[in-house]
Order: structure tokens, then sequence, then C-alpha cells
């Protein structure tokens, strides 16, 4: 049962994402490699080498690779595919670009979002933005899945794996223009053990900067409702839902959101869930561990006073 | 400039599902059903590139029971020319869908294929970038910006962390996100304009599209309920709940 896990990474740190694919791996099987593919990515590389368990780490350096463009990613892996039974990546803005891909290439289905592995062959995943989950059985010879990372916990780094290097360029007809990202002192709200989310009754950008100073204050990060993003009050790499991030840190602050479902399906994971909102109506409260019925403006600057 | 525009059916976003007595789906019987958000903004955008003199024609195309037909009419109400209704009860998996869709493409020949980066039923995120790899077609998907210019596609995409732009050569296909258009409304003299316009309705044996079993759903069941919590009264006693009974602060 040989697995290939596709690292996350930016050439130059090992996103922890890839740690919790690796647990996942495990769980299915093994004989789990991992293959590292960027340009100037030796210190990703070498941070997989530790990940505990892990048999080999594959590493394909080269400028084709820079910028994780699918097209030149996919090919790479489908030319390494024969060797693996399994093809797994997380669930993230990179693994719902290019497995897809590789899976068509090698004709076979996709298990989307796995969350828990019943046996070899069978999964589970949400569906309908987690209103019902469904057990899947998979009847292609190469299983290739996107993992939900927040669903399981990361391994150890106390490995030692081998290193093959892998020669193959593949590239395509698309070109990398530019790239801008969040510039944040902040933990990534995939791997942050506290996110502080502000909904649309934040009322401006402005107004964020209070939970940022809570955020900074829990050592989190921040993250936002659909509405918030759409009514521009932050980036809308902070999205927490269905189609934004899906998180599950230790403690989640809800501070001005509804709860919509779409909402729910990224955060209702959370260990220790914390609701704020002056409407005591809000489905929020629902899922909340601790609701606070109140007016943000008042309790979150007094929570911050008192931690 | 031709642009293919996928649709799907799908439960309305603010229904709220319920999985079935016997735990094999969802019961989606008697349930406002709509036309996927996301293929909604893709006819959007499409209309847009139409308005703009860039796109000349819009087909939309979706797959699935007869009543498939009220959201290829929906889209041709936004301003999409004309529908193809791929007629079938099966529920299919993405790649299978992808494979119509190639079968579609072969016989359209668009220059864009732009679809919704996910449907909010399924949740699989896989149709658009399958339909690349099969069609051998550079893909752009989570698109928050599209631009044409000449033979050349410019899209920016959203990342994790992030933005990305990517420039490709059509015919090129693009997923798009939440934050690309917000859709219109159709207007009611569209509404009645639509019904007028060309609807094929052909089967997946039509296209001579081959289809195999890759996966069996063995049970469907509801999430683990969360714990009911405790509402709270003060600031005071949230701290003190969180340091001494939640232990997280």
């Amino acid at each position: 049962m040989a697995i290939l896990v596709i690292a996350e990474h930016d050439n130059a740190t090992l996103k922890l994402d890839t740690a919790k694919v690796v647990a996942c791996a495990q769980a299915v099987g093994s004989e789990v490699d991992v293959l590292v593919a960027g340009h100037n990515c030796s210190a990703a590389a070498d941070s997989a080498k530790q990940l505990a368990g892990v048999r080999q780490v594959l590493v394909a350096d080269s400028a084709v690779y820079a910028n994780a463009i699918a097209e030149n990613l996919s090919q790479l892996i489908v030319s390494v595919a024969s060797e693996y039974q399994y093809i797994l990546a997380a669930a993230s803005s990179v693994g719902k670009d290019v497995l897809p891909r590789v899976a068509a290439l090698l004709d076979v289905a996709q298990i989307s979002e796995v969350v828990e592995v019943v046996s070899e062959d069978t999964f589970v995943r949400p569906i309908y933005a987690g209103s019902a989950m469904a057990t899947v059985q998979s009847l292609d010879a190469i299983k290739v899945m996107t993992v939900r990372a927040s669903a399981f916990d990361a391994v150890a780094q106390d490995g030692s794996a081998s290193v093959q290097t892998l020669d193959n360029e593949y590239s395509g007809d698309v070109e990398f223009v530019s790239q801008t990202l969040s510039e944040s002192e902040r933990p990534d709200l995939g791997a942050a053990s506290v996110v502080v989310s502000g909904g649309r009754a934040m009322g401006s950008a402005e107004n964020f900067a209070i939970l940022e100073q809570l955020a900074d204050k829990l050592g989190g990060a921040l993250g936002a409702s659909r509405a918030a993003v759409d009514a521009g009050y932050v980036p809308n790499d902070l999205q927490v839902g269905q189609t934004g991030k899906i998180v599950a840190p230790d403690l989640y602050i809800a501070v001005g959101i509804s709860g919509a479902i779409q909402h729910l399906a990224g955060m209702k994971d959370s260990k220790v869930i914390v609701a704020i909102n002056k409407d005591p109506e809000a489905p929020i409260f629902q899922v909340a561990d601790y609701g606070l019925e109140a007016d943000l403006f008042e309790a979150v600057p007094k929570l911050l006073e008192l931690i | 400039m031709k642009v293919l525009v996928p649709v799907k059916r799908v439960v309305d976003a603010n229904v709220k599902v319920r999985v079935n007595a016997d735990n094999t789906n969802v019961d989606t019987a008697n349930l406002k059903m709509a036309i996927n958000p996301f293929c909604e903004i893709a006819v959007e955008e499409a209309v847009r590139l139409k308005e703009a003199g860039i796109a000349t024609e819009i087909v939309v195309a979706s797959i699935g029971p007869k009543a498939s037909q009220e959201q290829l009419r929906t889209a041709m109400a936004l301003g999409a020319d004309r529908g193809i209704h791929v007629e079938t009860e099966e529920e299919l998996a993405p790649l299978s869908i992808a494979k119509i869709l190639n079968a579609i493409q072969a016989n359209e020949q668009a220059q864009l294929i732009m679809l919704g980066k996910q449907s909010i039923d399924g949740d699989n995120n896989q149709t658009g970038q399958m339909l690349a790899a099969l069609a051998g077609l550079p893909q752009a998907t989570f698109a928050s910006e599209v631009k044409v210019e000449g033979e050349q596609l410019v899209v920016t995409r959203e990342i994790d962390g992030g933005l990305q732009t990517l420039k490709m050569p059509l015919p090129a296909i693009v997923t798009t996100d939440l934050r690309l258009n917000e859709p219109r409304y159709a207007k009611l003299p569209n509404i009645m304009k639509a019904k007028r316009k060309p609807l094929d309705t052909v089967t997946v044996d039509s296209l001579g599209v081959t289809l195999k079993q890759h996966q069996k759903v063995l049970k469907v069941t509801p999430p683990a309920e969360r714990q009911a919590g405790i509402m709270v009264a003060s600031v005071e006693e949230l701290v003190e709940k969180l340091k001494n009974e939640a232990k997280v602060i």
C-alpha cells in the first residue's frame, strides 16, 4: 500500500497541513512518501524528511514548479503515480486545484475533503456544507483524495526519511504573472490554536482592529464570515466557511456573526466555541459552548481588558 | 468568442437539508431547487463578457433530470443564448460529468468554458479541473477577476493567503469564486424571452460517452451534534469559564 502525499509548502517552510495529511495517510497504510515540488525548496524538503513515519521524500526542484501551477504539477504527479495506490493532498487551494486534474488524467474519481478513514477503500466526507456525512467506498485502483487537514492531528517531526530527486520538468501554456500574499505576523488561519472571527456586525474595516488586538493577545489568527469579506472589511483569504477556510482550533471566538450554515460548516468542529452577538436568536448560539448576548463594541474591549 | 457555461441544479442555498430515514442520501423531495450559486456567477461573468463585446455566444449546459431545464431557462433569462440539456436520472460523479462536458465541448469548440468552482450539494470542487485535464486545456480555478486580452486570458485567483494572477492562451477553463461578480436578477421580460430560446435535449449515449462507476456511497448520516452550550451573563463570567472550565486561555 504505497501512498504519495503532496506536500503543502512555500518553498521555505513546510505547512503544518502536510503533517496532518501524513497522519491521514498513515491511517490507510505504512508506506508513505511525500512529494515536495517547488523551486529552491530544499528547506521545505528537509522538514518533510523529519515527518514521523515517512519512508521517502521525493524532491522536484525546478522553476516550473515555483508557483504550484496545476498543469505542471499534475503532469509531475502522474509521472510517478504508477508506483502508488493512493495520492493524497490537503484540501488547500493548491490541493483542490491540482488533484482533480491528476485524477482525471489517471481516469479515476477523486474523494474530496476526507475527514475519516474507515478502511483502506472507505472514507467519510462531508456533503451539503457538512449537513450530512457521506461514507464513500472507492472502486478505483488508485485512490486520489484531498484531506481536510483540520480533521487529523499532525504527526511528530522526529523522522529521518531518505530523499529521491526527480528531474522531470513538466510545463505547459500557463504563465505566472504575480502573487500578492497577505503579510501577517499572526499564525496561519488553518494552523492557529485560537481563531477570532468577525461578521457583518463589525460594521467597518477599521472596527476589525479590536478583533486584531484580541487575536494578538491570544496568539491567534483572524477570521471572518462571508458577509464581512463581501462588505470589504477584510481580505478574502480570511473567510471561514463552506467555500473558504475550514478550521478546527482549540478556541473559536465568533463576534457579530449570525451563524449561517455556510459559516458553521467552516468552524463547527472547533473544540470550544464562543459567540458574542446582540441577537439572542442568532443561530451561532446553537453551536456555541459559551454564548454572550451583548453589544460587541462593549464586550470585546472588556474581554481585552480581562484576559 | 463562444463561451460554454455548465450549470447545476441544486437545493437552494438557504434550505437546510436533512438525511433521509434509511440513511442512503439527503432528503431532497419537495425542497426549493435553484441554479448552483457558483454556476450563476459563471453565467453572470459570461453575460458581462458578451455585454463588453468580447463574447458573441453563450451556451449553457446542464446534466441531470428533466427539471434541470428550469435552471437552463434561468441562465437564459440572465442572458445565455441557448441551452443543452443532457437528460439523466443518475447521480453522476464529477469525473463522469467532466467526460460528458468534454464531449459537448468537442462539438461546441468554445473558446472559454466557465464553471462554478464547486456545487453546494456535493462540495466536490472537481469538475472544472477534470474537464481541463480531459480537454487538454489550461485552467484558472477560483477566479476573482477574468480579463480577456486578445487571444490570452488573464485571471486573478483566490488562493490561501492571498491572490495569484495567471496568464494563459485561449481556449481555457475558468472556475469562479464568490468575489468574481454579483449576479443580476432576471427581469420579467427576459424570463419570458428565455422560454423561446433554443434548448436541445440529448442523452449521454448520443454523445458517445461511456461512463463507469468509480465509487459507492455506503451511507449518508447526520453529522455529530454539538452538545448544547450555555449562555453566560457577562464578560467576567465568560473569562472565568474559559480559564477554569474550558481551560483554553
